[in-house]
């Protein structure tokens, strides 16, 4: 439209749009000083750490960089026989130089990673060059087959060859419990080996049930606290948002002592009859007491979303629902619950994505079969210290929040969000 | 057709929320079949519970509501089958102007051809044909309650209820909306309870209007009556403008009496005065007194002028009046070259049939 209509020109003769840019100069500056500080802060906390997080999912330059005249060599390597002698005396050359750096150890500990035996044939390797047994003017081939009979497999061979790029997706492929096999096929490792698809699933099963329950549970407080008078709906607010002013850890810990086999929910139980002394069921370091705390700790996340919406509905819309012929439920039903739909979407929204997160309550109440994704990443950062398959691990739990934020996105709309 | 005088009744209805105050004293109520009846009363004053309890929102503490000479204090909302407009429109957010319209249908189950036609109907009644598909927030103030209007009667109710439908609206829409809301009911016949604050909406639109005060019907009657003839003086003061004089009757006979004032004494028609002695509050419209009358006035005073302001078609001159400084007078626009200056001494004169001498202040 602007196109077509004529070039407004301010009394000064300047075009007007010019001039507004100019006018509005000063204040986008501002505007953009007064955020800088978020902006940075934002940089160097959060997108910063997880590109460094991405490089070191997929980082496998510490083998590239060890044997750099192997990988040199074996490029014209066809990978069906035996490599070269070429291969043979440049892996040597690179491996002399790991020895004086004394990180042959570290090479052998990669090896293995990536196929099993590659310890025991390093070592004596090892053994062979500190004694200077090897002549480097017979064929290097020879000798250093001869050290152990896995250098004369070519399997091991092509493991090395495997190793050659400096990306790497094997920690990604280990998170869903595959892996590349010889052929550089993805692979699924061994039936009893897999151990991370159960905890993807439980992660996502445990945050969905606890995302329901949190709804079930907060819709109708949160109706109640809307509708509520004043003086009531106040004190009803604080009970909700008490649990916020207590330490998440002592939450837990007081869940412990409720939920445990001799703790208050079971000696209830006993004492109303309802269970025998000697047959208290187990309540804690499962699944139930997973979702019965991270339940009671995410409610206020659903309860403020859909509060804040549904005190906007006018009490009159239900009341002319209702005169007009609506059953109380079909009221509700086509005229109340729809209008909290933001409500619904940003709290379940909320509550799914921390709960897909959570690591310390899982952690204590959890036990074996409570346990999710997160406090498996937390054991590679604390235990294996495998930052790169923790570092994958988180990466991929963060993917997977982005893609429910945009199916969420097709389904509803982000615009239909309301947090408060 | 003889038509239901009773067809809606309150009976002794008695409303308290706190068990202390009582919002709606012993209501007795009478509402023909096809009248357009307006509760007017300041806020507060139990208009609206009483509309509320109709609806069926509230429930009456004490006391019965009839329809059509059935009980329906036990009946819910949604099975009284009254239309109800609501102060903010209440119209359905989500839902398009038609589906706010089918809505009531629809829970009626009524078939989607029928749906189709009434709601056609409705729409072209209100004069908002082809706006089905829009969506409230795209409608003006107007338009909005305009489908209200035309949602509460699509149904075909008995009886529609309107809780202050234009409130929100600005003048010049809410005037044009008066009249409109007045022709559908006249053109439809629908028994219509209107609740305002507004005394010209009431009077514009209503047959008959209940003034509301403390929890009463103050008084029942048609709008020029109420205006022309009020019962008691919290009547006159709310409708329309009003000259009061406060004192005491001095002299009664049928159908006038001396009231003595601090200054002065002036004859009055007794309306709620029984005997001497008694304290009264003289009412005078401001367009029944009249400067230097040329028909012959039983009530003939002298005020000087402390204010005069122009009004477009007339101007208001504030006098000092028998010791009244508030004492208004309507002066039109046209003819005579009054001399209407600040400080200048007029003669005032009325009769006494127009001083109704009602309850003291």
């Amino acid at each position: 439209m602007s196109s077509e209509t004529k070039q407004i020109l301010t009394t000064d003769g300047i075009p007007l749009e010019i001039s507004l840019k100019k006018a509005e100069r000063k204040n986008k500056i501002k505007a953009f000083l007064l955020v800088a500080p978020l902006l940075l802060f934002l940089i160097i906390t959060y997108i910063f750490p997880i590109g460094e997080m991405f490089t070191r999912s997929i980082d496998d330059k510490m083998i590239t960089n060890m044997l750099p005249k192997t990988f040199k060599s074996m490029e014209t390597w066809d990978g069906k026989e035996l490599p070269s002698e070429e291969v043979f005396a440049s892996f040597l050359s690179d491996f002399k130089i790991l020895v004086e750096k004394k990180e042959h150890g570290k090479l052998a500990q990669r090896l293995n990673k990536e196929k099993n035996g590659f310890n025991t044939i390093t070592k004596k390797l090892f053994r062979q060059v500190k004694r200077n047994k090897i002549d480097e003017t017979q064929s290097i081939k020879e000798q250093i087959m001869k050290v152990h009979k896995r250098w004369r497999n070519v399997e091991y061979w092509q493991a090395i060859k495997r190793t050659a790029p400096p990306y790497t997706s094997a920690k990604y492929l280990k998170a869903m419990d595959m892996y590349l096999n010889e052929d550089n096929k993805i692979t699924q490792v061994s039936e009893d080996r897999r151990i991370h698809r159960i905890l993807w699933l439980r992660t996502v099963e445990v945050a969905f049930f606890v995302t329901v329950f949190c709804f079930l549970m907060g819709y109708p407080i949160a109706h109640l606290l809307a509708t509520l008078p004043m003086k009531y709906s106040n004190l009803l607010m604080i009970c909700v948002l008490l649990p916020f002013w207590t330490s998440l850890l002592v939450r837990t810990a007081s869940w412990m002592i409720l939920l445990q086999q001799q703790g208050v929910v079971n000696d209830f139980f006993v004492m109303i009859g309802l269970v025998s002394d000697d047959n208290r069921p187990e309540m804690m370091y499962n699944k139930v007491g997973t979702y019965v705390a991270m339940t009671q700790i995410l409610l206020p996340f659903m309860v403020l979303p859909l509060y804040s919406v549904m005190k906007t509905i006018s009490p009159s819309l239900m009341r002319a629902g209702k005169s007009l012929g609506g059953t109380p439920f079909v009221a509700f039903w086509k005229v109340y619950f729809p209008l909290t739909i933001p409500g619904i979407g940003a709290g379940c929204l909320l509550v799914f994505i921390l709960a897909i997160g959570y690591y310390i309550t899982p952690a204590l109440v959890g036990g074996a079969s409570g346990t999710l994704i997160s406090n498996q990443i937390a054991y590679h950062m604390k235990t294996t210290l495998d930052w790169s398959f923790a570092s994958a691990m988180g990466l991929m739990l963060l993917g997977g929040v982005l893609v429910i934020y945009w199916l969420y996105n097709k389904l509803v709309g982000v615009d239909n969000i309301k947090l408060g | 057709m003889s038509k239901n005088t009773e067809f809606v009744k309150f009976d002794k209805v008695d409303k308290s929320y706190d068990g202390k105050v009582l919002v709606v004293k012993d209501l007795n109520l009478n509402i023909s079949e096809g009248e357009f009846i307006t509760m007017l009363g300041p806020s507060g004053s139990g208009k609206t519970t009483c509309l509320m309890m109709l609806a069926g929102f509230e429930t009456p503490t004490n006391g019965e509501i009839y329809l059509d000479s059935n009980p329906i204090s036990n009946i819910p909302p949604h099975k009284r089958g009254i239309g109800m407009v609501f102060q903010n429109y209440a119209l359905f957010p989500h839902m398009t102007v038609y589906e706010n319209l089918a809505f009531p249908l629809r829970v009626r189950k009524v078939q989607k051809d029928d749906i189709d036609k009434k709601v056609d109907k409705a729409l072209s009644m209100v004069s908002l044909s082809g706006f089905e598909s829009r969506m409230p927030a795209q409608l003006s103030g107007g338009q909005q309650q305009r489908v209200a209007v035309a949602r509460a009667l699509v149904f075909d109710p008995a009886v529609v209820l309107m809780d202050e439908p234009l409130g929100a609206l600005d003048k010049n829409l809410r005037e044009s909306m008066q009249y409109e809301i007045k022709h559908i009911h006249e053109n439809i016949g629908v028994t219509v309870v209107y609740v305002t604050h507004d005394q010209g909406e009431a009077l514009t639109m209503s047959n008959r209007i209940a003034v509301f005060n403390d929890g009463k019907v103050q008084q029942l009657s048609s709008p020029d009556k109420l205006y022309e003839e009020p019962v008691n003086s919290f009547v006159a003061e709310f409708i329309g403008e009003n000259n009061t004089f406060g004192g005491e009757v001095t002299d009664i006979s049928k159908n006038v009496c001396k009231v003595k004032l601090q200054t002065g004494e002036i004859l009055a028609n007794p309306i709620s005065v029984n005997s001497k002695g008694d304290k009264t509050t003289v009412s005078i419209r401001p367009e029944r007194a009249l400067i230097n009358p040329k028909d012959k006035m039983d009530n003939n005073q002298t005020g000087k002028i402390e204010e005069v302001i122009y009004h477009g078609d007339h101007t208001r001159v504030r006098l000092d009046l028998l010791g009244n400084k508030q004492f208004i007078l309507k002066v039109p626009n046209s003819s005579n070259e009054l001399d209407l200056k600040l400080g200048n001494e007029i003669k005032v004169g009325w009769n006494s049939q127009d001083a109704r001498a009602l309850d003291p202040k």
